[in-house]
């Protein structure tokens, strides 16, 4: 393992096509990459098996929402209408379950749908106002139709000379040293990114 | 199954030619191409009938907020409502609006679990328009309680009288279920813009935009490790959602059909209220997409195929409404109940007859023309049609609230409603409000969903290169095994 300088992130790579970064994310999880990820303009299906991924825990968080929107209503609804002040309403008891039931429900959605959200956020660690991928100018285009993979310098497995190797073999492209900080050197890839559009 | 013989091998590619889908983004465009052509609308220089148009309705939805402080100012009785109708237009126009935005949130919700692709290219624009409607749909209720300063006793905050609201009423469950749909479709809207405000950030020329788009996508940054999530609460919101998108109009339909009054007290209520909900929120989408297709020049992304399956589901709302209408006023007479039965022949024959008429030609009749081909592949046709269900909704609304009790049980409570010109003009201006905001949404943010089109391409299948499929079930290897 060698110690890259502090402000180096990592290697970049650009591949053709979704099949092709597919193929190559495959052998990147089987050569046991652990810091690494993939980019791309949209979710690829089967993407989540080649990284090596298990299934997403968002709907953990949902969950808790959920039970947390029922058990509010349930107190809601009982400590007002039957606990705090009592009030006789069209002779119906004071806490029933059938009145109950679109409330329950719609706490329920309500905090299910901000468990979610909230959910998602801690775990794609958003939002979050700058990454070092934003450092490489052909990034830009991941948004448009752009496939990247990016190793981290931060894997054991990670050693500049190989890793670079490694990703032209995989059949990535314009391979870049990508930089925590602001861009190290002037870029002519600016120019070369601009003129894609 | 083929035979050999020529005639029915031409047979053959007949029918497989006419069973062919059509592709989702015709033309066959490239990512590139779609990124631009959606984030060129907003890039661009506003055209010179956006400015007219956002002008026109800006100065229209100034008669929302100038007619409400006058309201405010001189009291509820500015309005034309008064006892036996105590519940007029705004009710109506709350009902109405609220009904437009179910088509956004079947398109984005239900037409996902169903995995209908072809939802991708209008759910965006469908959305938004759900969250406007909803925000026109919210102002009547609010302002219809009288005394606005004590709208906020509706929801359960501690006040000096030291009572709480009431759960057993359904205006009460009206709250909880307009201001949840409210945010829930909010939170799914912004959720699927994220990836694509991202695509404005990473294509900003000045600064203002590359940080105001920069702060609203978060710092989305397309990887499969936020994608993974992303999918997940995407599906999980769709899950939830589409129960609550049925929820909302039957809640809103309980306002009516746990009352004792005839022509309310009806149990097809829920289903009848949520089928007429999606008919006349479908017809506004149409209304909508048909013009901004044209004035942008989407014609690959919001095909005639969308147009087409728009208006099969126009149709069968339609229809389902129709059966509604039949089915009520058969009960009314099955039923045996005389005050029932009165109240609908009233409707039919009495002094709001035009409304009800109207109804039935805008709501059934019009769009049967759907069964037609040639009536669904003409946008303009299309357009004309759907200004039926356009109104005939508002008209069904109207019909069911205010000839249900401008006649009482006793003759002496009988009476005639008339909008006053405040009526009028506060709806104008919730429909400028509307197409206002819509007008602003299409100009600064994509009206179209770049990376769910992106994904119904086929250069988005990772099995599309090379025509042969090198790797149909990445299977998990042993460090993956490790990793879970």
């Amino acid at each position: 393992m060698t110690t890259p300088a502090p402000h180096f992130y990592g290697l970049g790579a650009e591949f053709s096509s979704a099949s092709s970064l597919m193929t190559a994310a495959e052998k990147v999880r089987d050569s046991g990459f652990r810091k690494w990820d993939v980019y791309s303009p949209f979710p690829i299906h089967g993407m989540d098996a080649a990284m090596g991924f298990s299934r997403s825990r968002v709907s953990f968080f949902s969950l808790i929402g959920g039970i947390t929107g029922l058990t509010t209503a349930f107190i809601l609804i009982y400590y007002t209408s039957a606990l705090n002040y009592p009030l006789i309403v069209q002779g119906k008891p004071y806490f029933a379950l059938e009145p109950s039931m679109p409330v329950f429900f719609e706490l329920t959605v309500l905090l299910t749908a901000f468990g979610t959200i909230i959910g998602l956020l801690l775990l794609t660690l958003m939002p979050r106002l700058h990454h070092p991928v934003f450092n490489w100018d052909r990034f830009k285009r991941v948004s448009d139709d752009g496939f990247f993979i990016v190793l981290e310098a931060a894997d054991p497995r990670f050693e500049k000379g190989a890793s670079r190797r490694f990703l032209e073999e995989l059949g990535g492209s314009h391979i870049t040293e990508i930089f925590q900080d602001a861009e190290p050197q002037p870029h002519p890839a600016r120019a070369e990114a601009q003129g894609h559009a | 199954m083929r035979a050999d013989n020529p005639a029915s091998q031409a047979a053959f590619l007949r029918a497989s030619e006419y069973l062919d889908r059509k592709p989702l983004v015709s033309g066959k465009r490239s990512l590139a191409w779609i990124t631009d052509h959606v984030c060129r609308i907003v890039e661009q220089p506003a055209p010179v009938w956006w400015w007219v148009a956002t002008i026109l309705t800006g100065a229209l939805a100034a008669l929302t907020p100038a007619m409400l402080t006058y309201l405010v100012a001189t009291g509820v009785g500015v309005w034309g409502l008064n006892a036996p109708v105590a519940w007029a237009w705004d009710i109506t126009n709350f009902v109405f609006w609220i009904g437009i935005g179910h088509a956004g949130t079947l398109i984005s919700a239900i037409l996902f679990l169903t995995r209908q692709k072809w939802r991708t290219s209008i759910n965006r624009s469908a959305e938004a328009m759900t969250i406007f409607a909803v925000i026109c749909a919210g102002i009547f209720p609010a302002f219809h309680v009288g005394r606005i300063w004590f709208a906020w006793w509706l929801f359960p905050i501690p006040n000096a009288n030291a009572i709480w609201q009431n759960f057993r009423s359904p205006l009460l469950w009206d709250v909880f279920a307009v201001s949840t749909y409210f945010t829930v479709s909010l939170i799914f809207w912004y959720l699927g813009l994220i990836p694509d405000l991202a695509s404005l950030r990473d294509r900003a020329k000045t600064r203002l935009r590359q940080m105001a788009y920069g702060l609203l996508s978060l710092g989305w940054r397309g990887s499969n490790r936020q994608w993974t999530h992303y999918e997940k609460a995407y599906l999980i919101l769709a899950g939830i959602s589409t129960p609550l998108v049925l929820s909302v109009h039957s809640v809103v339909s309980f306002d009516f059909a746990t009352s004792i009054v005839p022509g309310w007290h009806t149990t097809i209520f829920p289903p009848y209220f949520v089928a007429g909900a999606i008919f006349g929120g479908f017809a506004m989408v149409l209304t909508l997409l048909i013009p901004f297709r044209e004035l942008y020049g989407l014609h690959d992304l919001v095909t005639d195929k969308h147009i087409d399956n728009m208006c099969k589901i126009t149709l069968l709302t339609g229809s389902l409404v129709g059966y509604a209408y039949a089915m009520e006023f058969f009960i009314a007479w099955y039923s045996g109940n005389p005050y029932e039965l009165y109240a609908f022949i009233n409707r039919a024959t009495g002094p709001y007859w035009w409304a009800y008429w109207a109804m039935i030609t805008c709501n059934v009749v019009a769009p049967q023309l759907f069964w037609f081909k040639t009536c669904r592949q003409n946008p303009w046709v299309v357009l004309a049609i759907v200004m039926f269900p356009n109104t005939g909704m508002w008209f069904e609304r109207f019909v069911i609230i205010v000839t249900s009790i401008h006649r009482d049980f006793l003759p002496s409570s009988w009476g005639y409603f008339s909008p006053t010109w405040v009526d009028i003009t506060l709806f104008i201006g919730t429909i400028g409000l509307f197409v206002f905001l819509f007008l602003l949404f299409v100009r600064f943010l994509p009206m179209i969903t770049m990376f769910e089109v992106k994904n119904v391409t086929p250069e988005a299948d990772p099995h599309h290169e090379n025509g042969h499929e090198t790797h149909g079930h990445p299977s998990p290897s042993p460090a993956a095994r490790a990793h879970a």
